[in-house]
């Protein structure tokens, strides 16, 4: 408990990774939060590499988070591009209107 | 208590009451605010054990570029969040129930495995991890390296090619067919024979 361990920042993801899981629950008419929830898991898995990475001394695992950060940014601009498309379109970002796919 | 403990905890609690903020925020612009506190104060705990080249890329890099595109883009569309949290009151105790049962099982699995693992190792005082980590990326990971390269390029093209409109109310020019015009195409010659007025008509339309 006194000492900062792996255990304590493998918490600290784990709940990070909830949070950002309840956000989809909570949120999931909201197309932005949704983005900003998955941001969080992102961080959450990051934080479990960095951990692991520095618990045992391998560089490989801070490497990977160089990757996750790099797909997390290719994402957001990605996602962000399609809202800003669907708002021009439909003028909400409400999840449930988005049905324009239906065949 | 060590100093790095307070420190911990303290971060540690900063990062979870920002990141429940993040998905109970009414306003989105309040949601990005958080987001970036979020990632800042994560950034702030990989700092506190020395993992110094990802700690200062999260807040140089994701929280100088990638944040503030969220927040440009949620400034930019103005919209209106009535609608959009209806749900919000129904699933508030069922998902509460549920992530806290989620956070109690990876805890328990975590503690498990994990809880009685030693300390996590102080790195030597010529440490580099700057140094360890270009080495790794620019040798193992050469190729992988360049394979993220690619996904952000594709991932530009994408952003670019989907946001780019073609407006048709905008008039220009075509410079070719400027430049290939002839005196032909730009004047015409229409022979009309001169009409001679006849008298008997006038005088007809006079007497209406």
């Amino acid at each position: 408990m006194m000492q900062i361990g792996l255990s304590h920042y493998l918490i600290v993801g784990a709940i990070l990774f909830a949070i950002g899981v309840f956000g989809f629950f909570l949120n999931r008419r909201n197309l932005i939060v949704l983005l900003m929830s998955i941001e969080l898991i992102l961080l959450s898995a990051n934080m479990n590499f960095v951990a692991f990475s520095i618990w045992s001394g391998n560089p490989a695992g801070q490497v990977f988070v160089f990757f996750v950060l790099t797909v997390a940014a290719a994402e957001a601009a990605i996602g962000l591009a399609i809202l800003v498309l669907l708002f021009r379109n439909l003028s909400t970002l409400n999840v449930d209107k988005l049905d324009q796919l239906k065949g | 208590m060590s100093f790095d403990s307070i420190l911990f905890y303290l971060l540690a609690i900063v990062l979870v009451v920002a990141a429940f903020r993040v998905i109970t925020a009414t306003s989105p612009v309040t949601g990005v605010l958080h987001l970036i506190l979020t990632f800042f104060t994560a950034s702030m705990l990989w700092m506190l054990i020395q993992a110094e080249f990802l700690a200062l890329a999260l807040m140089i890099v994701y929280v100088g570029a990638v944040m503030v595109l969220f927040l440009f883009v949620v400034m930019m569309l103005d919209m209106r969040m009535e609608g959009l949290k209806s749900g919000l009151k129904v699933y508030l105790p069922l998902g509460l129930t549920i992530g806290g049962v989620m956070v109690l099982e990876m805890a328990f699995v975590v503690l498990r495995s994990w809880g009685d693992a030693s300390a996590l190792p102080a790195p030597a005082d010529d440490f580099d991890n700057t140094l360890a980590l270009g080495t790794a990326m620019y040798t193992h990971f050469a190729y992988a390296v360049q394979i993220g390269g690619l996904i952000l390029l594709v991932g530009m093209i994408a952003a670019i090619a989907l946001t780019m409109r073609k407006r048709s109310d905008y008039k220009r020019t075509n410079p070719g067919k400027q430049v290939r015009v002839t005196a032909s195409d730009r004047i015409r010659i229409v022979q009309m024979p001169s009409v001679v007025d006849t008298p008997a008509e006038q005088s007809e339309g006079a007497e209406k």
